[in-house]
């Protein structure tokens, strides 16, 4: 268990994606399929990202899901002014997740969760027209947490735990839209920090009327990474006083925000089931991505973010065919955090309409092999960062962005 | 299991599909329009300003940013063209070797002093590697000859190795010219270019202008063979060569871009030292008019001692007696001795322009005005005491009056010698592009914008200014990067109105200034 836990681990570090704002919403091939719905739904051990408290109420001892996703996401950029296109030729994303819980006592379950519900990669072509603002950027978070939850009644539970965050971010871009070194090579500079940890927790309530009907709720708390003591590596400096950038450190802080989400789930028909979950990510944190670089002689960067709260709103049914197969399907709309004059292609996110489906396959009584797809939809969008400064003045940055994602995803759910 | 692998193909196809589309995207033909022109086999005919030279010399990054190359990686954006071709220097040092001597010097940077000052240096960190022996084989959609004026282009054996030494061949030409003894315009002909553009005639009258007017006005005289390199061209000679440059591009069945000549005496290398740099303190002025006080009157009684009329002689010395302030004066000039001006000198007018390459310690040191020697101010002590200087005594004071010579100064006749030879010039422009069809470009109305208040774009305000407005190069002469942009989108949309194409203007925000380097000596 301890060996798995850590290969896990191993390949989370590279589990990484993009998303609203730098939100994967990847964490269960069987809540995936039905919209990444879950808070009210008690399934299998996915309960343990998407509602703790859940998990005293599956039926078995002991519960494990383990999955992981591939996703393919892409996004063009043009501009009709001056012709500059470019498209991201990002590397596949592979968001791994690993629930375990174990039910102690009838009223008590224990669980541990490893999940990355933060995460971002996105590589533009070197020196696009964008490359003043980002070149590439892969940024990954860890998040393992154990768990405990606690049947108050028939009718009422709660769970939940702390949270271990180990994280790393690597960010090129160029140092602005001209500067370069006597060949021409643009000057840029890359940050790097790995193995940045921080501490949050979660809290989770379940609330189950009838048998049919559950209402959940879960609050999983902000954390802050703090990097600290980075590397600022910067490239194709010109040989002049006047570009003073040598190597040097920095600090910075990225957020990954709170999340609440509120759902229900419904049973009907016996084999139908419906769920609904309400998320509100609190974005607002994002204020400004900031770095502090302990060379005196350069000048910090601040890059203004304002993010806003953002809302999710996640559809998904259930059906259980036969008892070997279970089909699923959900949709779900995610409302962008990013704000009108704050789109940055670090994070090209617009508004999406998504669409997901999957099924899970009961080879016995104790495995099933879970799968599930994703695909998001955007909207063309024109817009323009707004914030970024060449000698004071505001420069935008605009143009013409589609995003795509897409996402299939595999696991297996093991019971005892 | 086995089953559904067969399917894989499928859900991979399915991925591949997922790639985002735009509705409209700028990438696949037919998004912008070529209207009624072709720009699938363009052609640059020009000099230093089409090559891409800049900062005093020809190297890499400078071609990669010429405005033919520029409007070339547009018109790609528009239709299927061929590839842009360019005669490429082999480094971003400049210069050039002919036969392993350096004939020129390389680029210039922008290096920090001892004194913490930027300024402009030649750059040292490398050797120069380009050497015209090493001849390219081409055809090259650049043609552009840093140098050439505009019967250049059609002088047989102008890139012929064997011209270089006497003068009669063009080192840059030497370098891509198909044969020794092609013309610039046979192998641009040759090329059976659907578009071209044309910008030459800046020599005709640059090299003068920057020569400080050492050159001759050679108006009037209609054998070009016959010129120095720093004489105006006649504008009978420059038409004839221009109507014969684009009949012969015009007759391969191309359209093309005419584009006309800037006001020289806009560009940062006259308009960076100002006539009247001059700075004073009081005392200083006061020593200054007094200098000249004695000056006029040791040359009235000079006069007067070998005959002339008091009358005339005290008329003549006036003129000399030249009023100095506190704060800014004009300097003084030299010009050539005649009845009306026996001394040679007088201050400068408010057009009269320096040039770029003045030796700037010397005016510091009296270049321009006086060189007040202990000798000289012995003197003048002689002169307010009441006494009278002796001979010799009174030619030292003349003698320490320290005019600005020829080479570094454009007068009053010689700016109105360039200006009429430009006027001429580009009328003739204006009309051979009406009569063929051909968009007119009229770059003398953007300089003078860049020159008068600047061009504005996304990051600032983009003006002559030397080293800091952003459009002209070390050398004060080319234009950067970005000056080289604003040229490219000024002829894209003289192209876009005349041949009714959409062809897109670039950010000329994304192009670069002048270069910071430190690896100067």
């Amino acid at each position: 268990m301890k060996k798995l836990l850590l290969l896990t681990v191993f390949a989370l570090a590279t589990a990484v994606t993009y998303a609203g704002g730098y939100r994967v919403s990847l964490q269960g091939q069987r809540a995936l399929a039905m919209g990444h719905t879950g808070v009210a739904v008690v399934n299998s051990a996915e309960l343990g990202f998407f509602n703790p408290s859940g998990l005293v109420y599956l039926e078995n001892r002991l519960n494990i899901s383990a999955g992981g996703f591939g996703v393919f996401s892409d996004v063009v950029y043009q501009n009709e002014q001056t012709g500059d296109f470019a498209r991201t030729d990002s590397p596949v994303g592979t968001p791994l997740y690993l629930y375990a819980s174990y039910k102690v006592t009838d009223w008590l379950t224990m669980g541990l969760s490893v999940y990355t519900p933060y995460g971002s990669t996105v590589e533009w072509e070197d020196d696009w027209a964008g490359s003043h603002l980002v070149n590439n950027i892969d940024l990954a978070a860890i998040y393992v947490q154990p768990l405990v939850s606690v049947k108050l009644s028939p009718y009422f539970s709660v769970g939940g735990g702390p949270i271990y965050v180990t994280g790393s971010v690597n960010f090129n871009r160029n140092l602005n839209r001209t500067l370069s070194d006597i060949d021409g090579n643009r000057s840029n500079v890359t940050v790097d920090a790995t193995g940045v940890s921080s501490w949050g927790w979660s809290a989770s309530a379940m609330f189950s009327p009838t048998e049919k009907l559950r209402v959940g709720f879960n609050y999983r708390s902000e954390i802050i990474l703090e990097a600290e003591g980075g590397e600022a590596d910067f490239e194709n400096i010109p040989n002049s006083p006047l570009t003073p950038f040598a190597d040097t450190q920095f600090n910075a802080e990225l957020p990954l925000p709170a999340e609440v989400t509120v759902g229900l789930s419904y049973q009907f028909f016996d084999k139908w089931l419906f769920a609904f979950d309400y998320n509100q990510t609190l974005w607002s944190v994002y204020e400004s991505l900031d770095l502090e670089f302990a060379d005196p002689n350069i000048p910090d960067s601040k890059n203004a973010r304002n993010y806003k709260d953002s809302s999710i709103y996640r559809f998904g049914l259930q059906y259980d065919a036969t008892d070997m197969f279970t089909l699923r399907a959900g949709y779900y709309f995610d409302e962008s955090p990013v704000q009108e004059g704050y789109f940055a292609p670090e994070t090209p996110r617009n508004d999406s309409n998504n669409f997901t489906a999957g099924l899970s396959i009961a080879l016995n009584n104790h495995f099933a092999i879970d799968a599930s797809f994703l695909y998001s939809r955007f909207k063309e969008i024109d817009a323009s960062y707004d914030y970024y400064f060449e000698n004071g003045q505001a420069v935008p940055f605009s143009g013409t962005y589609k995003s795509s994602a897409f996402a299939p995803g595999l696991g297996i759910t093991y019971k005892l | 299991m086995k089953n559904y692998i067969k399917y894989l193909p499928f859900l991979a196809l399915g991925i591949i599909s997922c790639e985002p589309e735009l509705d409209n995207p700028v990438d696949e033909i037919g998004f912008y329009s070529n209207g009624e022109t072709d720009f699938s086999n363009y052609v640059a005919l020009g000099n230093s300003l089409t090559a891409g030279y800049a900062d005093g010399a020809l190297y890499l990054t400078g071609q990669e940013n010429s405005y033919p190359n520029i409007m070339a990686q547009q018109f790609a954006k528009v239709q299927e063209t061929q590839m842009f071709t360019q005669p490429l220097v082999l480094d971003n040092a400049g210069g050039l070797l002919f036969a392993g001597n350096q004939i020129f010097a390389n680029r210039r940077v922008l290096a920090v002093g001892a004194d913490g000052n930027p300024s402009p240096q030649i750059y040292t960190g490398m050797q120069p590697t380009t050497d015209i022996t090493n001849v390219l084989s081409g055809p090259f959609g650049n043609m552009g000859v840093p140098g050439a004026k505009s019967f250049h282009l059609i002088t047989p054996s102008y890139g012929d190795i064997s011209g270089v030494p006497v003068g009669t061949a063009n080192p840059y030409f030497v370098r891509f010219a198909s044969s020794p003894s092609t013309s610039v315009l046979a192998d641009a002909v040759a090329q059976n270019p659907s578009f071209f553009s044309l910008f030459i005639g800046n020599n005709d009258i640059l090299s003068y202008a920057t020569s400080g007017g050492v050159g001759v006005d050679q108006t009037g005289n209609l054998n070009p063979a016959t010129y120095g390199s720093n004489d105006i061209t006649d504008p009978q000679v420059f038409a004839s060569a221009y109507s014969t440059i684009v009949n012969a591009m015009v007759g391969t069945g191309a359209d093309g871009a005419l584009v006309n000549l800037p006001d020289v005496t806009s560009i940062p290398f006259f308009t960076t030292i100002p006539n009247n740099a001059l700075v004073l303190d009081a005392a200083t002025a006061a020593n200054l008019t007094g200098f000249f006080r004695a000056v006029a009157g040791i040359f009235a009684q000079g006069a007067i001692r070998q005959g002339l009329d008091p009358a005339i002689a005290q008329g003549l010395a006036a003129q000399y007696a030249i009023t100095f302030n506190a704060g800014p004066n004009r300097f003084l000039i030299e010009v050539p001795v005649s009845q009306t001006n026996p001394l040679g000198f007088r201050q400068m007018t408010a057009e009269e322009l320096l040039v770029l390459t003045i030796n700037r310690g010397a005016l510091a040191q009296g270049y321009g005005s006086v060189m007040l020697t202990p000798a000289v101010m012995q003197v003048l002590g002689i002169l307010q005491t009441g006494g009278t200087p002796t001979a010799e005594q009174a030619q030292l004071v003349l003698g320490a009056v320290s005019g600005i010579e020829d080479k570094d100064v454009l007068d009053k006749s010689e700016l109105l010698a360039i200006s009429t030879a430009q006027a001429s010039y580009n009328a003739t422009i204006k009309a051979l592009a009406q009569a063929n069809g051909l968009a007119f470009v009229d770059a003398k109305a953007v300089l003078a914008q860049v020159a008068n208040g600047g061009v504005s774009y996304d990051g600032g305000n983009l003006t002559s200014t030397f080293v800091t407005g952003g459009a002209f190069s070390l050398d004060g002469v080319h234009p950067t990067p970005r000056g080289y942009a604003l040229v490219a989108n000024t002829i894209i949309e003289a192209i876009n109105n005349t041949y009714n194409s959409t062809v897109p203007k670039v950010n000329i925000g994304s192009y670069g200034t002048v270069t910071l380097n430190n690896d100067v000596q």
